[in-house]
């Protein structure tokens, strides 16, 4: 078994969290692309990515900027390593919080100067997934 | 747990000890979204309502008075409901929670009537409500899966109301808020319309978590059940719909925001959205009321909007970054 203290590798060029709700992960499913899930146990050991990647959160809260970004992907972005291969940001979330809908995504964007680049609500619906793969993989060609 | 089980023994709820973190997390969230409709500015909607006319002021006291309806079902019986049904002691609390907002929601329709509305308008929608067929059916069929002995249905129902039936009512307030009228009363739906998407969300995970648990055949039955209670409940809701908003000529578009809010609430119960986007292409301008910018980033894929969308200035919690 390897050392649990060393960083995790990650070869896909998504990233996501989701908390145990699933909604995330199952948007994520639906895409049938390479991904890699974020740990939800906050003492699990720091995930470090390899490669350029988008990552893709959920919004918590409904109304404030105060804990709107998952603890666990705060967590994972102020790896300066991590952040550096940032390029995008996916936000999940519900038209029903107004203003904070997919807030997560644009505090994202904003602290780590990168596009927001989709939102979506609950787990998706199929318009969603076929928007994101396409967008993202034309995205990646337009980055190389 | 039954009620004889409930009266012959409560232990004392240990918030330290969880044995699902989801429960704290939804508790704080809703106890941090606490509104009273006090702090909201209301009597400023006075001028804007005398520029209704007759019939405009009629619908919205009677969808108004649906609601009120809606609220008063989930804060007493269907919360209560629930709670018998809790997996944990802070599931229970949480919808002690639920129980009381609805309360809440329930006691905001009064407080726009008593602001905008004469007395005697009031009575007459009460009247109405008591009377009308389609809102009478919607809430029997709701009250039929309350009082059954099926959990799961129970939730089922209970998400249906929350974030499907609310809806053919929630659409006219974004309605005059699209057209500046009202919009103090808007800003009060916006905070009932925030606190039912936790609560559909918080119950239809507690289904899921019981129907996981569930054998194929019975997951396959409920899963029948709760299609089956969504059409009904839709076929009522477009009645209903028609007989408020045809003569104001929004039917349509109140159908689409009906469709739309479905399959919202067939997603918080983890299954499938059913109506195709080609229904549920709600006004842009309903949308912009619910949730300003709601489609600003759609275009940064398509590249047919502005190039980059970078967040705007939010306040963020800078203690917790450490960049």
């Amino acid at each position: 078994m390897l050392a649990s203290c060393s960083p995790t590798p990650i070869a896909g060029t998504l990233v996501y969290f989701s908390t145990k709700s699933g909604n995330t992960h199952r948007f994520v499913e639906k895409l049938g692309l390479a991904a890699q899930r974020l740990p939800l146990n906050r003492d699990a050991p720091a995930v470090q990515v390899t490669q350029p990647f988008i990552l893709i959160t959920p919004t918590y809260g409904g109304g404030s900027a105060q804990g709107a970004v998952p603890k666990q992907v705060i967590h994972f972005l102020n790896d300066t390593h991590n952040r550096h291969l940032l390029r995008g940001v996916i936000a999940a979330g519900n038209t029903n919080f107004g203003e904070a809908y997919g807030l997560a995504g644009r505090i994202i964007a904003k602290k780590c100067q990168v596009p927001l680049l989709y939102r979506f609500e609950l787990f998706g619906t199929d318009e969603d997934v076929a928007n994101v793969r396409k967008g993202v993989e034309e995205f990646w060609k337009r980055l190389t | 747990m039954n009620m004889m089980q409930r009266l012959s023994r409560v232990d004392a709820i240990n918030w330290n000890r969880l044995q699902d973190d989801k429960d704290l997390e939804v508790w704080n969230r809703l106890t941090s979204n606490f509104w009273l409709p006090e702090k909201v500015p209301l009597s400023n909607d006075i001028q804007s309502w005398n520029t209704l006319t007759e019939k405009e002021k009629q619908l919205t006291i009677r969808v108004f008075t649906g609601l009120t309806l809606l609220d008063t079902i989930q804060s007493s019986v269907g919360a209560p409901v629930l709670m018998e049904d809790a997996r944990t002691p802070h599931e229970e609390a949480v919808y002690t929670n639920i129980a009381f907002m609805e309360s809440v929601h329930a006691r905001s329709y009064s407080s726009i009537f008593s602001t905008l509305c004469t007395t005697r308008d009031v009575d007459d929608a009460f009247r109405w409500s008591e009377e009308n067929p389609t809102l009478q059916a919607k809430s029997q069929l709701i009250l039929e899966r309350y009082r059954s002995d099926d959990p799961l249905m129970r939730k089922v129902a209970s998400v249906f109301l929350e974030s499907f039936l609310f809806y053919s009512g929630f659409y006219l307030p974004m309605y005059w808020s699209s057209h500046a009228k009202l919009t103090n009363t808007a800003d009060l739906i916006r905070l009932i319309i925030r606190d039912e998407a936790v609560h559909g969300y918080y119950i239809g995970y507690k289904f899921q978590q019981a129907m996981a648990e569930a054998s194929p055949e019975r997951q396959q039955e409920v899963k029948d059940y709760a299609y089956e209670l969504l059409l009904e409940l839709y076929d009522n809701e477009v009645r209903y719909t028609e007989s408020l908003y045809d003569e104001v000529g929004l039917s349509e578009d109140v159908k689409k925001f009906l469709h739309y809010n479905a399959n919202k609430a067939l997603m918080n119960l983890g299954f499938e959205p059913l109506f195709p986007s080609s229904v549920t292409d709600v006004d842009p301008t309903i949308m912009a009321a619910l949730s300003p910018n709601a489609d600003e980033n759609h275009d940064f894929f398509s590249g047919s909007g502005s190039s980059y969308v970078i967040g705007k200035a939010v306040a963020t919690e800078d203690d917790d970054w450490a960049f």
